[in-house]
C-alpha cells in the first residue's frame, strides 16, 4: 500500500488527540486523548519499520516500548486524578489552578 | 486498489471516526468505548503492516488493560455519567479545532511533500521469534530500563492512591 495511507491515518489520530487535550476539561478525557496521540505515534513507527524493512525491527521494538511507557503513564495519571478527586471533589482540570499566577 | 488497501481504508475510516468521537463525545463512558474501537482499528492496521506481535500486544495491553483502567478511573471519580458533561467554552473549542486542524493540515502537507510516491512492499509478517531476537540482542538495555520504569510506576500508583 502507499506509505502515505498509514501516515495520514496517524496524523489524523494525533490531531484528534491534540484537540481532545486542548478542548476537554475532564481529566480522564485528557488522558484518553493522550492515549490517542501515543497510538498515532505507534502507527507511524510501525509503518516506517515496514517501509524501510530494517533488519533490527527498530520501529516495532520502539512501538512496544511506547505501549509499556503509556501503560505506566496512564496508571500514574489516574492515581493523580483519583487523589485530586478525593481532595477537591472535582475532576475539572480548570479548577486545579493553585500553582497558577 | 488491492484487497490490502481496501481493508486499510475501511480500518482507517472506522478508526478515524472513532478517534473523532472519543474527543467530541458528551458522555465520558461513551468516549472510553469509542476509544476501544479506535485502539482496535489501530491493532488491525498493525496486522496489515506485517506486525502481528505488536497488534496482539496492542489489543491485550491497550484495550484489555488501559481502557479498563480508564473506566475504573471514570467510575471512581464519579464523572457525570449520562448527564451533560462540563466542557470548555465555545471559543476555547474553536481555538482547539483550529490548532488540531492546522496540525493535521501541516503534517499531511509535509508528508505528501516527502513521501508522495513511496509504497510499502509486501513481505512476510514479522515473527515473534525475530522480534524477541531483536529485543534481547539489540535492545536489552532499554528493555531493562522499561522494566524499572514499570516497577516505579506500579509502586508510585499504589503509594499515591492508597488511603491512610
Amino acid at each position: 500500500m502507499p506509505l502515505l495511507y498509514p501516515l495520514v491515518f496517524a496524523a489524523f489520530l494525533f490531531s484528534a488527540g491534540v484537540y481532545g487535550v486542548l478542548a476537554r476539561r475532564n481529566a480522564v478525557m485528557v488522558l484518553m486523548s493522550i492515549e490517542l496521540m501515543l497510538n498515532a505515534v505507534n502507527v507511524n513507527l510501525v509503518a516506517f519499520s515496514a517501509y524501510l524493512q530494517d533488519k533490527l525491527l527498530a520501529g516495532q521494538v520502539f512501538a512496544l516500548f511506547v505501549v509499556a511507557v503509556a501503560a505506566a503513564e496512564v496508571g500514574i495519571g489516574l492515581a493523580i486524578v483519583l487523589l485530586i478527586y478525593r481532595n477537591r471533589e472535582t475532576v475539572n482540570i480548570d479548577e486545579v489552578d493553585l500553582l497558577r499566577w | 486498489m488491492n484487497g490490502q488497501e481496501i481493508a486499510f481504508l475501511a480500518l482507517a475510516v472506522v478508526g478515524g471516526l472513532a478517534g473523532l468521537f472519543v474527543v467530541t463525545s458528551r458522555n465520558v463512558v461513551h468516549a472510553a468505548l469509542w476509544l476501544v474501537v479506535a485502539l482496535s482499528s489501530v491493532a488491525g492496521v498493525f496486522l496489515l503492516l506485517a506486525a502481528p506481535f505488536v497488534a496482539f500486544v496492542q489489543v491485550i495491553i491497550y484495550v484489555g488493560a488501559i481502557v479498563v483502567l480508564i473506566l475504573f478511573g471514570i467510575m471512581l471519580t464519579r464523572a457525570p455519567v449520562g448527564r451533560r458533561v462540563f466542557d470548555n467554552s465555545l471559543r476555547a473549542r474553536i481555538g482547539a479545532l483550529v490548532i488540531g486542524g492546522g496540525m493535521f493540515a501541516m503534517l499531511t502537507w509535509f508528508m505528501v511533500d516527502a513521501w508522495s510516491g513511496e509504497r510499502i512492499t509486501n513481505r512476510a509478517p514479522t515473527t515473534t521469534e525475530a522480534l524477541g531476537n531483536a529485543i534481547f540482542r539489540n535492545y536489552v538495555l532499554p528493555f531493562e530500563a522499561v522494566s524499572v520504569l514499570l516497577l516505579a510506576a506500579l509502586i508510585g500508583a499504589i503509594v499515591l492512591a492508597r488511603r491512610d
